[in-house]
C-alpha cells in the first residue's frame, strides 16, 4: 500500500464512511465545489452530490444545530469548521444543546465536528488555535486529536460511528508533512486509547497532536546527548482520557513531562497533573512539569510565533531539569 | 416573494408594542368542523386549568423550580400546533404547554416533570416543560433562546433528504428573534428550502423587556422578506385565525415551498415566571387584555354564537377537571429519582459515570483509582506498572 498524507487519510475516512452508511453527510463552508479551505473534502461533491455534501452559509451555530437535529433522527452528520478557531461561535450549541441532549432528553446526537487546528503555520490569532481544553471540560462531548495519518483515518471513522458527538481536531501543520501507510481493510482506531509513540525507561513525555513530533525529536536528542531513555505517550483521545495508559507510563518511568501546544493556564496539562497526583503520587520521583504555549494569543510573525509555541529545545531543556531532579 | 395573510384578523393596528388588544373578529370561513372547534376549546381549557393546578402545587412548594404560565396565550399555542399532522415535529418554547398537549404530552407527565419525580419524562433531570418525545412529535427545548431554530432546521433538512412529507414547526418569542441562533437557523433553513414553519409569538415582553427594545422593525413579519421566505401574521388570541395562518404555512412547507415566518400577535398576562411581579408593565395594561381579549373567552363566545350548547361546553369543562384531578393524584404518588441515576446516560458509551471516591460508600472506587488506603506506604514494586 502506498503512503498517504494525514490530510488524505482524513479524506479517505470520509469517503469510506459515506460509502458505508447513507446516513453520513457533510456540511460546512466551501466544502463542496471548492473542496474545503485545505481541500480535505475534495471530490466528495462529485461523488455524493449536493444533498450529502452541503455548502452552507457562514453560520457555525446553524451548522452545529442543524447537525444535532439531523442526528436526532438517525443521520450521522460531519460538520467542518473551516478553521477550528470558529468553533467558538458554536460553543453554546455544542455545550448547552448537543452535549446535554442524551442526558436531559434521551436524544441521541451522533455527529462529528471537525476542522483544521493548531499553529506553527504563521496563521495568526484566528487560524492557529487549539481550543480543545474548552470542550474536554464539558460532559457529553468526546474529543480526539490524532498525530499520525493512520490515527487520522482510524479515529475519524470511529468518531463518525460513535453514538455521541465527537469533536475531531486535525492539525493543519501535519496535513501534508506527515504520511503513513494505511492498514488494510476497515481501519478503525478506538476512541479513548492512547498510543506509546516511543518506548523509554527514564522519563515520560505525555503529549498529543503536532507536539508529538517535537517530543520525539527531543527524545532522540536526549538519548544521543544525555543517554536518557525517553518514553513518548501520544494521547490521541483527550475526552475520554486513557487513564490506564497514563498510569502505566508514569509508574514505569516515575518522571513526567507534559507537553501541549495549547496555552498553559487551564490547558489539559493541568488536568493530567491532577490525575497523576491522585492516582500515582507515590510512583513519582519528581514534580510533574509542563511545556506549553505561553499565555498569549498566537501572533503572526515567525519570530513571535516560534517564541510563544513549545519547541523541541524547550522540551529538551525541561526534560533535563526533570531527569536531574 | 410569497407574502400572504398579513391582513389577518389580528392585523388591525398590529405593531410590535402590545398595548392595544385587537378587536375580536369571528372568522366563519374556517374549514374546521364543529367538533374540531370544540376540541380546540378542550385543549385551551386543559392548558389553562392545568397551569392553575400547577399554581396551587407551586404555592404548596410541590413544584421544585419555577413555574411558567401561558395565561392569555393558550390560543396561539393550541391553534398553531393543531395545524400539524401527527407525524410532524414541533419544538415548543416555555409558553407552549398547549402545543405540547395537542401533540400528545399528558397532564400527568407535565405534573411529574414540574414536581421533579423519578418517573417524569426526564427522570428529574430537566425542569418544567423541557421535555420531548420524537414518536409523538415534539422535541424538548433548552433555555438558551433561539437554539431550537437551527436544530429544527436540521430536523426538517432530514425530512427533505429522506423525501418524507413531514413538516417541522419551531416557536420563538419576540425576544429570541434578537439572537444569532434565530438568524442563522432561519437563514440556513431558507437556503436549504427546509419544510419549516417558524412561529414568532409576539407577546409584548421578553422577561421585562418590551418588544420596542428588541427591534425597530414595525412587525416581525417584516423580517421575512430579508430571508426570502413567506410570511403570515395572525391574531394569536383567535385560535381559529392562528390555526388557519399556521395551516397555510404548514401546507406551503409540505408542498416543498420552504420556510414561512408566522407572527402571532398575543399578550403575556403573567410575568416571565411566577416570581415576577410585573412591575415594569404599565398600569391597567394586563387588566385591559384580560377584560377585552381573553382567548378562551373569545373562543367560547364564538362557539356559543355558532350554536354549541352549554351542555357540550360543560362536558368539556368536567372532563378537564377530572383529567387533571386524576393526574395530580397520580403525580403526587410517584417517587423522587434515585440519586445514583444522576450519573447514568451522559454518553451511550460508557453508559454511566462512576461515583467519586470521596462519596461515602464508594470504597471500591477508592481502592481502584485513588489508593487512599495506601497513602504513606510506598508499594511501587509490588503494584508496579500495569
Amino acid at each position: 500500500m502506498p503512503e498517504i498524507t494525514y490530510l488524505e487519510a482524513i479524506r479517505e475516512a470520509l469517503f469510506e464512511e459515506m460509502e458505508r452508511d447513507p446516513n453520513v453527510f457533510c456540511l460546512g463552508e466551501d466544502i463542496g465545489a471548492y473542496g474545503g479551505a485545505f481541500k480535505v473534502t475534495e471530490g466528495l461533491l462529485a461523488t455524493y452530490g449536493e444533498e450529502r455534501v452541503i455548502d452552507s452559509p457562514i453560520s457555525e451555530i446553524a451548522l452545529v444545530g442543524a447537525a444535532a437535529g439531523a442526528a436526532h433522527l438517525g443521520m450521522r452528520p460531519v460538520v467542518e469548521m473551516q478553521f477550528i478557531d470558529f468553533i467558538a461561535n458554536a460553543y453554546d450549541m455544542l455545550t448547552n444543546y448537543v452535549a446535554t441532549a442524551r442526558y436531559r432528553a434521551f436524544l441521541p446526537c451522533p455527529m462529528v465536528v471537525r476542522g483544521p487546528s493548531g499553529g506553527y503555520v504563521r496563521g495568526g490569532p484566528f487560524h492557529s488555535q487549539n481550543p480543545e481544553a474548552g470542550f474536554i471540560h464539558t460532559p457529553g462531548l468526546k474529543v480526539v486529536y490524532p498525530s499520525t495519518a493512520e490515527d487520522a483515518k482510524g479515529l475519524l471513522k470511529s468518531a463518525i460511528r460513535d453514538d455521541d458527538c465527537v469533536l475531531y481536531f486535525e492539525h493543519k501543520y501535519l496535513y501534508r508533512r506527515i504520511k503513513g501507510e494505511m492498514p488494510p481493510g476497515d481501519h478503525v482506531v478506538p476512541i479513548g486509547k492512547a498510543r506509546v509513540a516511543r518506548e523509554g525507561r527514564d522519563l515520560s513525555i505525555i503529549t498529543y497532536a503536532a507536539t508529538v513530533y517535537r517530543a520525539l525529536e527531543a527524545a532522540e536528542q536526549l538519548e544521543r546527548e544525555d543517554g536518557l531513555s525517553v518514553e513518548v505517550l501520544d494521547l490521541r483521545s483527550l475526552a475520554p482520557l486513557d487513564d490506564a495508559a497514563i498510569d502505566a507510563t508514569v509508574r514505569k518511568t516515575n518522571r513526567v513531562l507534559l507537553v501541549h501546544e495549547d496555552t498553559r493556564t487551564g490547558g489539559i496539562a493541568g488536568e493530567l497533573t491532577a490525575r497523576i497526583s491522585e492516582r500515582s503520587f507515590e510512583w513519582l520521583d519528581a514534580p510533574v512539569l509542563r511545556v506549553t504555549a505561553h499565555d498569549v494569543p498566537l501572533p503572526y510573525a515567525p519570530s513571535l510565533e516560534d517564541f510563544v509555541l513549545p519547541q523541541t529545545a524547550d522540551i529538551v531543556h525541561a526534560a533535563r531539569r526533570l531527569a536531574a531532579y | 416573494m410569497a407574502r400572504t395573510g398579513t391582513k389577518g384578523s389580528g392585523g388591525r393596528g398590529a405593531r410590535t408594542s402590545a398595548t392595544t388588544p385587537p378587536a375580536a373578529v369571528h372568522d366563519r370561513t374556517s374549514t374546521l368542523s364543529a367538533e374540531q372547534r370544540l376540541e380546540l376549546y378542550y385543549w385551551m381549557r386543559l392548558t389553562r386549568s392545568l397551569e392553575e393546578r400547577l399554581v396551587n402545587l407551586y404555592r404548596q412548594t410541590k413544584v421544585v423550580g419555577g413555574l411558567f404560565r401561558s395565561l392569555g396565550q393558550e390560543a396561539d399555542a393550541v391553534g398553531s400546533a393543531y395545524a400539524l399532522e401527527r407525524t410532524d415535529i414541533l419544538s415548543p418554547l416555555i409558553r407552549n404547554l398547549g402545543s405540547m398537549l395537542v401533540k400528545g404530552a399528558t397532564p400527568l407527565e407535565i405534573l411529574k416533570q414540574y414536581m421533579a419525580r423519578g418517573d417524569s419524562p426526564t427522570r428529574g433531570r430537566e425542569l418544567n416543560i423541557h421535555f420531548g418525545d420524537l414518536d409523538r412529535g415534539f422535541i424538548g427545548q433548552i433555555s438558551p433562546l433561539g437554539d431550537m431554530v437551527p436544530v429544527m432546521a436540521g430536523v426538517t433538512l432530514t425530512f427533505r433528504m429522506r423525501r418524507e412529507p413531514r413538516v417541522g414547526l419551531v416557536y420563538v418569542g419576540d425576544g429570541a428573534t434578537s439572537t444569532g441562533a434565530f438568524h442563522e437557523g432561519i437563514n440556513f433553513a431558507a437556503v436549504q428550502r427546509c419544510p419549516l414553519v417558524v412561529v414568532v409569538e409576539n407577546n409584548g415582553y421578553a422577561y421585562s423587556t418590551p418588544t420596542r427594545k428588541q427591534t425597530l422593525a414595525a412587525q416581525f413579519v417584516d423580517k421575512a422578506p430579508g430571508y426570502g421566505i413567506a410570511a403570515e401574521q395572525a391574531d394569536g388570541n383567535d385560535v381559529i385565525a392562528t390555526y388557519e395562518a399556521t395551516k397555510r404555512a404548514v401546507d406551503r412547507a409540505r408542498r416543498g415551498e420552504g420556510v414561512t415566518l408566522v407572527e402571532l400577535m398575543t399578550y403575556r398576562r403573567k410575568g416571565h415566571a411566577e416570581h415576577d411581579n410585573q412591575s415594569y408593565v404599565p398600569a391597567g395594561e394586563i387588566e385591559r387584555w384580560e377584560r377585552e381579549n381573553d382567548p378562551v373567552t373569545r373562543h367560547l363566545e364564538r362557539l356559543r354564537a355558532e350554536g354549541v350548547h352549554d351542555d357540550a361546553i360543560a362536558a368539556v369543562d368536567a372532563r378537564v377537571v377530572r383529567e387533571i384531578d386524576e393526574a395530580a393524584d397520580a403525580a403526587e404518588r410517584s417517587g423522587v429519582p434515585e440519586a445514583a441515576d444522576a450519573l447514568v446516560g451522559v454518553y451511550a458509551d460508557p453508559p454511566s459515570e462512576r461515583p467519586l471516591w470521596f462519596r461515602e460508600g464508594n470504597d471500591a472506587v477508592v481502592r481502584e483509582h485513588e489508593r487512599v488506603e495506601g497513602w504513606g506506604t510506598f508499594d511501587a514494586p509490588a503494584r508496579g506498572a500495569e
